[in-house]
């Protein structure tokens, strides 16, 4: 009987100390420039804090559903103009002081406001006025119906911050999440500890440390010698293999909302001509550049849409890889021999590796792409600002992005006014299943337009501890969302 | 000497009013706007123009330039576009990472290289001196972050004895010696390797000299020659070495800190090219030219002090 006693009480002993396990040190490819997530695009500002320290409206779960955050509940007028937003009560900001419909205001005008620096004013731009009704309850008028808005304030740019700590945001981020922001050397790493006064369920963890790792080869040895629970985002494709057969660690391969896509300036001749942007889009071989540039992972996609999405329409048969059609298309547009274009390159491994990829299988139907090599700032110039491109290859990794398509000035420069009169007609449609119908609609003519070649859903990497549960595996957004995270036993 | 020093110091003052020109010109040209870089794509002009107003770019080029050096000279780095914080703040932080680094490799360099270069010397054509040769040959063709690959792969992987990078502060001194010890000497075999052919060249030159053969001729050993006269004197060339390679090492880490993702300067600097955050590139690439224009300006006045035959030249 003492026997018994003593190994329960030594099995205590063991499962308390494997249970004692309340810090976690995650790893992300880069590092935020600034803290202040409603005031630039960098998406590493989201991975930390999104979720952990600062919250929104509604907010993004790791499957891409929108759920309630700070507002509890919200009810929307007969005619989809108003939404009226009903908070949590006894939400409180770190520093103490409360969270009310105030707050909701100031957020949302200071979104807003001409001299607004947020990276995503866009979704703020059908609000005409917020009115504070009681500090519970928040009126936001829209100049339209918008079906988008719930999804629209779940955005990490759109998430509520309070007059007293703005100052400072940028360095000392206060928000209402279920961690405090503790201490950033910068450089090196971020740390934060759990908010004993959180509103919600408390997490698992205590504490939590995030690490900036930009190189694959030291990203790959912090990962091995175990400087690192977990990696999001895992840079190194060609390394998963060894992870996945070490018993210490899981590896985690997701969809993020990244439409991988041969953008295709659609002014510029020849791609002004359906038939040669058609010609390229069957001249490419997806799972050649799947399996090349990314070692195997990402989905194939036929048009602009996530294909996790329900409303996502399988277009892929609209390009298959045909090379022998692609030619007879291109000599049917006029281009028997083939013509000469750039493809100009922005600096991830996808963009690099696939476009060694492409220009291979252009070749191969006659079209010399000449690659070049851009830093982002400089893509941003050349690409995407001045349009002096024809190829170019990006992940369109906003959720939701299809919308970009309505706008003739976009870097695509596709005009069609049956498209933009479709899209002005699903932001007026509340319904869901209208919605779905008009979403595969959309789907459908930019596919058979050939906009872009599109090329697959970028996936995410994540390595871990074997016994760590709880990880996004998705990535609905950019987002380290730690508060359902635990050490397993 | 008064007029030496006065001529040295007008010239290191041009020097830097050229430098600040080159500096703010060639990192302005870089194309690439700041602030669409920050916004993204989804971005609005009116947003752009926004920050733009913000972070002063709106104003003309001659403006920003004077009011860069302005703010230098009292002391003002700016502020970091992204991190939005002082860059002197951020220069301060960074500083002791490199600078420790630099020295830690530099000593380790020494370390080795004074030893194997005196004793390949003096035993010139041994199979020791052959060894030492081929060792070095083969520490300045390898590239030091092939050496730092292999040292994270057998020391932190392999043998868990140090971690594979990061930098914990110097709250703990000890840790923060150990977690730069790999970095320290992957920096430091290569600069050994050159600094111990210095050593052993320069030394083999001495060895030659008429004022050894008449040291020898007075009745001293040839180890006690080496050592009092040879030694001594073969070190000038090699300071010289060791002097370019201390400002290589705090400015040309760049790639040891991203393989080991240490929080110094060269990092700072890669990382703010990228993101566009001019200032800080400027401010800290001012700042390194500035410590290599005041160490030779040093040097300028040390061989002054040395060689009385410079200062009538000057």
């Amino acid at each position: 009987m003492k026997h018994t006693i003593f190994t329960a009480s030594v099995c205590a002993l063991f499962a308390s100390i494997a249970a004692a396990q309340t810090d976690i040190t995650v790893a992300i490819q880069l590092e935020p420039p600034n803290l202040d997530p409603t005031g630039g695009a960098a998406q590493a500002i989201d991975s930390v804090l999104y979720s952990n320290i600062f919250e929104g409206l509604t907010r993004f779960e790791g499957d891409g559903s929108v759920v309630p955050g700070l507002a509890q509940s919200w009810v929307i007028s007969e005619d989809g103009t108003v939404y009226t937003f009903t908070l949590r009560e006894g939400v409180t900001f770190h520093d103490g002081t409360t969270m009310d419909a105030d707050d909701v205001k100031f957020s949302l005008d200071r979104a807003r406001a001409e001299d607004s620096t947020n990276a995503q004013k866009g979704l703020f731009a059908d609000i005409t006025d917020v009115t504070v009704v009681d500090p519970l309850t928040v009126e936001v008028k829209l100049d339209g119906p918008n079906g988008n808005f719930p999804f629209n304030m779940a955005w990490g740019d759109a998430v509520i911050v309070a007059p007293e700590s703005i100052e400072n945001i940028a360095s000392n981020p206060v928000g209402t999440g279920a961690f405090v922001f503790s201490d950033w050397v910068q450089g090196d790493r971020l740390e934060m500890t759990r908010n004993e006064n959180y509103w919600g369920e408390a997490p698992a963890l205590e504490s939590a440390t995030f690490r900036f790792i930009s190189d694959a080869t030291a990203a790959f040895a912090a990962v091995m010698a175990e400087d690192v629970d977990v990696f999001v985002g895992f840079p190194a494709p060609e390394n998963l293999p060894q992870f996945e057969a070490d018993p210490r660690f899981q590896v985690l391969v997701g969809n993020t909302e990244g439409e991988t896509i041969l953008s295709t300036n659609n002014k510029m001749p020849p791609f002004d001509n359906v038939l040669v942007r058609q010609a390229v889009a069957l001249a490419i071989d997806r799972q050649a550049i799947i399996d090349g540039a990314m070692f195997g992972l990402g989905t194939p996609i036929g048009t602009h849409f996530a294909p996790h999405n329900p409303d996502y329409v399988d277009l892929l048969t609209n390009s298959p890889y045909d090379p022998e059609r692609a030619k007879a298309l291109l000599a049917e547009a006029g281009f028997a021999d083939g013509f000469t274009t750039t493809l100009k390159l922005p600096p991830p491994s996808y963009a690099r590796r696939g476009g060694e990829i492409i220009a291979s299988q252009l070749r191969e139907i006659g079209i010399s792409a000449e690659i070049t090599n851009l830093e982002w700032a400089q893509w941003l110039e050349e690409v995407f600002k001045a349009k002096d491109y024809g190829l170019s290859i990006v992940s369109h990794t906003e959720p939701m992005d299809i919308g970009i398509y309505a706008n003739p000035d976009y870097y695509f420069q596709y005009d069609n006014p049956e498209f933009q009169a479709l899209m002005e007609e699903l932001n007026k449609t509340t319904d869901p299943a209208a919605r779905s119908a008009l979403l595969a609609q959309a789907q459908t003519i930019i596919s058979e337009d050939y906009v872009n070649g599109y090329l697959f859903e970028l996936a995410v990497a994540t390595v871990a501890k074997a016994d760590i549960q709880g990880l996004w595996v998705n990535q609905p957004t950019a987002a380290v969302d730690l508060t359902g995270v635990s050490w397993g036993e | 000497m008064i007029r030496y020093t006065f001529g040295r110091l007008s010239s290191l003052v041009i020097s830097l009013i050229v430098a600040s020109m080159v500096i703010f010109l060639v990192i302005e040209v870089i194309p690439g706007d700041p602030a669409s870089f920050m916004l993204g794509i989804n971005a609005r002009e009116d947003t752009l123009a926004a920050l733009r107003a913000e972070m002063g770019l709106d104003q003309p080029l001659v403006i920003r330039y004077f009011n860069w050096v302005l703010g230098m000279l009292q002391g003002d780095f700016g502020n970091s576009w992204t991190y939005k914080t002082p860059v002197a703040e951020l220069i301060n932080d960074r500083i002791w990472v490199s600078l420790p680094l630099a020295v830690y490799a530099l000593l380790l360099s020494t370390l080795i290289a004074f030893p194997a270069g005196i004793y390949a010397a003096s035993r010139r054509g041994s199979a020791g001196d052959v060894t030492i040769i081929g060792a070095t040959q083969l520490g300045v063709a390898l590239p030091n972050f092939w050496f730092a690959m292999i040292l994270v792969l057998i020391f932190a992987i392999k043998l868990r004895w140090f971690s594979a990078g990061g930098f914990p502060g110097w709250d703990d001194p000890l840790l923060a010696i150990k977690s730069l010890t790999l970095p320290a000497i992957a920096l430091a075999l290569p600069q050994a390797a050159i600094l111990a052919r210095v050593m052993r060249s320069s030394l083999l030159d001495m060895l030659g000299e008429d004022f050894i053969r008449t040291a020898r001729a007075k009745g001293l050993t040839r180890r006690q020659a080496l050592w009092r006269h040879a030694v001594r004197n073969a070190l000038i060339p090699v300071l010289t070495i060791i002097g370019l390679q201390f400002s290589f090492l705090l400015a040309g880490g760049i790639i040891i800190e991203q393989v080991f993702f240490l929080p110094g300067l060269g990092r700072l600097i890669f990382q703010s090219i990228s993101a566009r955050d001019l200032i800080v590139v400027e401010s800290v690439v001012m700042l390194l030219v500035f410590t290599v224009i005041v160490v030779n300006f040093a040097v300028d006045l040390a061989y002054a002090a040395v060689d009385p035959r410079l200062r009538s030249r000057a």
